[in-house]
């Protein structure tokens, strides 16, 4: 009888490991998707409000033509082509919008222009949560990979085939604490 | 290190439950003991406030905390900044989009409340968004998110909650002892243990004092937590360091604050002027403290 017990037990033991690896595994997957899927909004969002800026600023500062441009130019990307391009793209608009938001200064009624100012918030809100959700991102897909790659997950994730995810790498100088040098 | 901290936490507040449970029935024994030489219906007292006093205030904390506090739910048309930093840190922290609440009053403090996440509110004052930068701000958000995260305020409601029992009873009891006449029934059992006596009078004294001792305790330790979380959602301690002196600096008591209600905040809301507050008695770590662990972070 003794015996028995044992091997329902064992089987018992690791039909629960399994269960647990496995679902694990589905939950970082799930996470890194949701993680993106804020990235996502946040790009799209973006995408919407340039438009509307554009048009705001176009009106009181006529000699900027140039950066404006180059912020209609690199919108599109913002939708378009994989994770890293979108990124990458919206790196660009950020140094020019910072630009558009720097040149307001010179022009004072730009600047108590509450349609403006609004916009200013939003673009700014939104450029925050991208950085945010790619932190979260990256710590996700981080976690995950550690998960999938140790012993003995890493045969489930074999078995169920959850491959390796990437980070998203960008310059993140902006989000860094300086470090002071005395 | 994170899920064992949530983990933790939940253990935490069922083995003070048990705890001061255990408290409780104890302290009404001793004042069954001492008014009525009754003990069981002593107990039975106490145990029938235990098991409606601490779930209701399980339920009603957070609806009672805003509205001591004064506090007014906002929309993001009308803070828009506000709402947006903190919409930022709920994304970064993973956490279901809090309410947000502003309380008129220009002392800056700031203090989150809710069982679960999913029913969590922060609460900011005028004082606080108007004194503050942006960076200092998301500091103090996500100090409150942090909270959230980490399951505090449930271990925190529980604290004052069980808290408040021992004192409501003990403050019962010395009453029916002082003015009721006492010990009525000395005839019926009149062979009381003088020892047990004074053992049980002395518990009496003791208890809320030793009640509010753990429960000090239990809230500055969660601060330290928090501050560590709201680091990792923003990964910039200077904002937090900013926001927590510009808080301590300033003179101004928050008005709607009370003894009750002072744990709950990112920093003491009470007693800014009385320099000289005994750390034991402390709701939160001095803030030179929490700025020394955020500055070697």
């Amino acid at each position: 009888m003794l015996p028995w017990i044992i091997v329902i037990a064992v089987i018992a033991i690791l039909v629960i490991f399994v269960i647990a690896s496995y679902n694990s595994l589905v939950k970082y997957r799930n996470w890194i998707g949701e993680s993106w899927s804020q990235i996502d909004v946040q790009l799209k969002r973006r995408h919407d409000l340039i438009p509307n800026l554009v048009n705001t600023v176009k009106g009181y500062a006529k000699h900027e033509q140039e950066t404006l441009d180059k912020v209609i130019q690199a919108r599109n990307q913002l939708v378009q082509g994989s994770p890293q391009e979108r990124i990458e793209a919206d790196n660009q608009i950020q140094g020019a919008l910072k630009s558009i938001f720097a040149l307001s200064e010179a022009y004072p009624d730009l600047k108590a222009n509450q349609n403006f100012l609004k916009l200013q918030e939003e673009l700014s809100t939104t450029e925050n949560k991208v950085a945010y959700a790619r932190q979260l991102y990256n710590k996700t897909v981080a976690d995950y990979n550690i998960k999938r790659e140790s012993f003995p997950t890493n045969i489930l994730a074999g078995m169920f085939n959850f491959t390796k995810r990437d980070t998203l790498t960008i310059p993140e100088a902006e989000r860094e604490a300086p470090t002071v040098t005395f | 290190m994170l899920f064992q901290q949530i983990a933790q936490n939940k253990r935490r507040t069922f083995f003070l439950v048990i705890l001061f449970s255990v408290l409780v029935l104890a302290l009404g024994w001793a004042i069954g003991y001492l008014v009525n030489n009754d003990s069981v219906s002593g107990v039975l007292i106490t145990l029938v406030i235990l098991v409606f006093y601490v779930p209701i205030t399980y339920m009603t904390a957070s609806s009672q905390v805003l509205r001591m506090s004064g506090a007014q739910e906002v929309t993001e048309a009308e803070e828009p900044e506000l709402y947006h930093i903190v919409e930022e840190l709920a994304l970064a922290a993973r956490l279901p989009m809090p309410k947000v609440y502003l309380i008129q009053d220009p002392s800056p403090n700031a203090f989150a409340t809710g069982i679960k996440p999913e029913k969590a509110a922060v609460a900011f004052t005028t004082g606080l968004v108007s004194k503050l930068n942006r960076e200092e701000l998301e500091g103090v958000a996500a100090h409150e998110l942090g909270h959230i995260r980490n399951y505090d305020i449930r271990l925190m409601t529980v604290c004052i909650a069980l808290v408040g029992v021992i004192t409501l009873i003990a403050e019962f009891g010395s009453r029916m002892l002082f003015f009721g006449g006492g010990r009525r029934n000395n005839d019926r059992n009149g062979r009381a243990n003088p020892i047990l006596l004074i053992l049980a009078l002395v518990f009496v004294i003791v208890a809320p004092i030793a009640g509010q001792f753990v429960r000090l305790a239990v809230s500055r330790n969660r601060e330290y937590l928090a501050d560590a979380t709201a680091v990792e959602f923003t990964r910039n301690p200077q904002g937090l360091i900013h926001a927590l002196e510009k808080i301590s600096a300033d003179p101004h008591d928050v008005q709607e604050a009370t003894n009750a209600t002072a744990a709950m905040y990112i920093s003491p809301p009470l007693g800014k002027n009385r320099r000289s507050r005994a750390s034991l008695w402390a709701t939160h770590p001095s803030t030179a403290d929490r700025i020394a662990r955020l500055e070697a972070m």
